[in-house]
């Protein structure tokens, strides 16, 4: 059998040529799956069947000398909490398990069309909510580096995935972090796309005015393509922003000179030193690179943990009260229709759903909206303005994507409160709406990967994979 | 905040749960309490904040109303909806009895 590349990219450029069939990558990542998955647990479900039919059809279009996408035949994980029709889709929770979508999320449509290959769904922290995996209703993913540690979350099936070589790409969903933490914790490119760049037609919901759906992938280029391929206008998502998929690999390559990269000077503390030193060798290395280093300051960022643990919440509790036993998933039988719904949702939801669902009941409650709620909406205005004032100055921000590399199991599971100080510096972009990717750069404590995290303004994709690229060409010699 | 100054109380935890329709019992409702009051013990930052004149901010842009053409479409399947459903009775969802089963 011919070498299977690593990349999507050249993937895509094998199978299309007829140096390689869709098959026999696709046999390749399943062999790999075989090995290596009962360690790992990425994945909630193995489509083998139905990647195995997929590629197939993939493989008689190329004999036929029909056209076929940008990504034909490239194997994809896809996070279990976004629908794929007639295919198992449980946001790892009790609540869903079972549930067959009669739909497709339009990023599952997209990619199909393009001649992506789904290899399965990826393990979740339920509902999206933690930042370990370790909330998942059907058991924990490891870190594929190494397997006594968490892969980060929520979507730490998907970033294990693509770590572990399980696929050359992936697909999360960010609300607070959850892809560009465990892109961090795993080594791996993660990005999160503006908010509404990408459709959540199908992306089971967690925090509606914060959820977006990206990539994880190896290299930045092929993070840029699957972010071209699942962008773009869709009348389904009246949050989807009325406008074309951006051309975003070019960028990847363009270099940083006459850029200009923002230190934030009041960054809130918490970083582990190795964290921080990546973070000023990243900065050198722009510097290197042709880019000019600017301070900034974003005096509320201190402030964005609080505003997200009240408005997440807040959202989750109204969009999770859809799980109520009648229409799909669990139901657990009572006397009447009332009492059916308090058995079945407490018997469905995890803690740490339980947890947000009534920490935002709370927040919305009367006598406390305008405590909490209100006066979260109000920081996550202040939050937005800073940086708009300090993009007024810089193209680009850099930060650390996780204070710390990745945990052992168990270190954070029973804290709520040290658990959600894993998304400090990941939650301040989703509550501004803005893009933002982690990129793999040098290892840290124990010899684990340390991610810097990319910022730009909302729509600035092109700056952000200028400055993921060169920060790539650059950790190779980092190191 | 409660009298305990705790910032949020087992009767707060009790009331929020039955709210959300979640079935929890007394030894949960101590063990929600105890996390619950440490994590929104750390709520209490911003109020150091002024906030006086700042708008509330509830989406990243600001919205306005999507509407698409009054023409035919296509739908889900019926059928392909009522299979995942718990329990139904002609071509509905069923559910047990919604009043008269209290006193």
């Amino acid at each position: 059998m011919a070498t299977i590349p690593t990349t999507a990219s050249e993937i895509a450029a094998a199978v299309a040529s007829g140096a390689l069939t869709a098959r026999e990558v696709l046999e390749a990542h399943l062999a790999r799956i075989e090995e290596r998955e009962a360690d790992i647990h990425a994945f909630n479900l193995v489509t083998a069947d139905a990647a195995r039919a997929q590629a197939d059809a993939i493989d008689a279009d190329i004999a036929a000398g029909r056209p076929v996408g940008p990504l034909a035949g490239v194997p994809i994980a896809i996070k279990d909490n976004m629908c794929t029709h007639g295919i198992e889709t449980t946001c790892s929770s009790k609540i869903l398990e079972g549930w067959k979508p009669p739909y497709d999320a339009t990023v599952v449509t997209r990619l199909r069309a393009a001649g992506a290959v789904m290899v399965g769904k990826t393990n979740l922290d339920e509902f999206a909510m933690g930042s370990s995996t370790e909330n998942s209703a059907f058991g924990t993913t490891r870190n594929p580096l190494d397997t006594s540690r968490v892969p980060g979350g929520s979507s730490g099936g998907s970033a294990a995935a693509v770590a572990a070589g399980f696929s050359p790409v992936s697909l999360g969903s960010d609300t607070g972090g959850s892809i560009r933490q465990p892109a961090a914790l795993c080594g791996v490119v993660g990005v999160k796309p503006t908010y509404g760049l990408v459709s959540r037609y199908g992306l089971v919901a967690y925090a509606s005015s914060l959820d977006q759906i990206g990539p994880f992938a190896t290299t930045v280029s092929d993070a840029a393509l699957i972010t071209e391929v699942i962008a773009g206008h869709d009348v389904m998502d009246s949050t989807s922003i009325p406008q074309e998929a951006p051309s975003l690999v070019g960028a990847v390559s363009e270099g940083v000179a006459g850029m200009r990269i923002g230190r934030v000077v009041d960054l809130p503390g918490g970083a582990e030193p190795e964290v921080s030193a990546r973070l000023d060798a990243a900065f050198a290395a722009l510097a290197a690179a042709g880019a000019t280093i600017v301070d900034v300051t974003l005096p509320s960022l201190g402030y964005a943990l609080t505003a997200y643990y009240l408005i997440a919440p807040a959202e989750a509790s109204s969009n999770l009260a859809r799980f109520d036993g009648v229409r799909y998933g669990l139901r657990v039988n009572a006397v009447d229709t009332n009492a059916m719904y308090g058995a079945t949702r407490a018997a469905g939801f995890g803690d740490e759903v339980k947890r947000r669902i009534m920490l935002g009941t709370y927040a919305l409650s009367a006598g406390y909206y305008d405590a909490y709620y209100g006066k979260a909406l109000k920081v996550r205005r202040l939050i937005a303005q800073d940086f708009d004032k300090a993009y007024e100055s810089v193209d680009t921000i850099l930060m650390p994507t996780s204070p710390l590399v990745a945990f052992k199991f168990g270190e954070k599971a029973d804290d709520p409160m040290s658990m959600y100080l894993c998304d400090i510096y990941t939650i301040p972009t989703n509550l501004a709406g803005h893009p933002a990717m982690s990129i793999p750069f040098g290892t840290g404590a124990h010899g684990l990967p340390v991610g810097i995290q990319v910022l730009a303004p909302a729509l600035g994709e092109v700056a952000m994979f200028r400055v993921g690229g060169a920060l790539e060409a650059a950790a190779g010699g980092a190191q | 905040m409660t009298q305990s100054g705790s910032p949020i109380s087992a009767a707060d935890v009790a009331k929020v749960a039955h709210l959300a329709r979640l079935d929890i019992d007394d030894a949960q409702v101590v063990h929600f309490t105890e996390q619950l009051a440490k994590v929104m013990g750390h709520f209490g930052d911003i109020d150091a904040l002024d906030l006086s004149g700042v708008e509330p901010m509830t989406q990243p842009y600001p919205l306005v109303n999507v509407m698409r053409e009054d023409v035919e479409m296509p739908t889900l399947s019926t059928d392909e909806v009522l299979a995942s459903a718990p329990a139904t009775e002609e071509r509905r969802f069923r559910v047990p009895p919604i009043v008269g089963t209290e006193g």
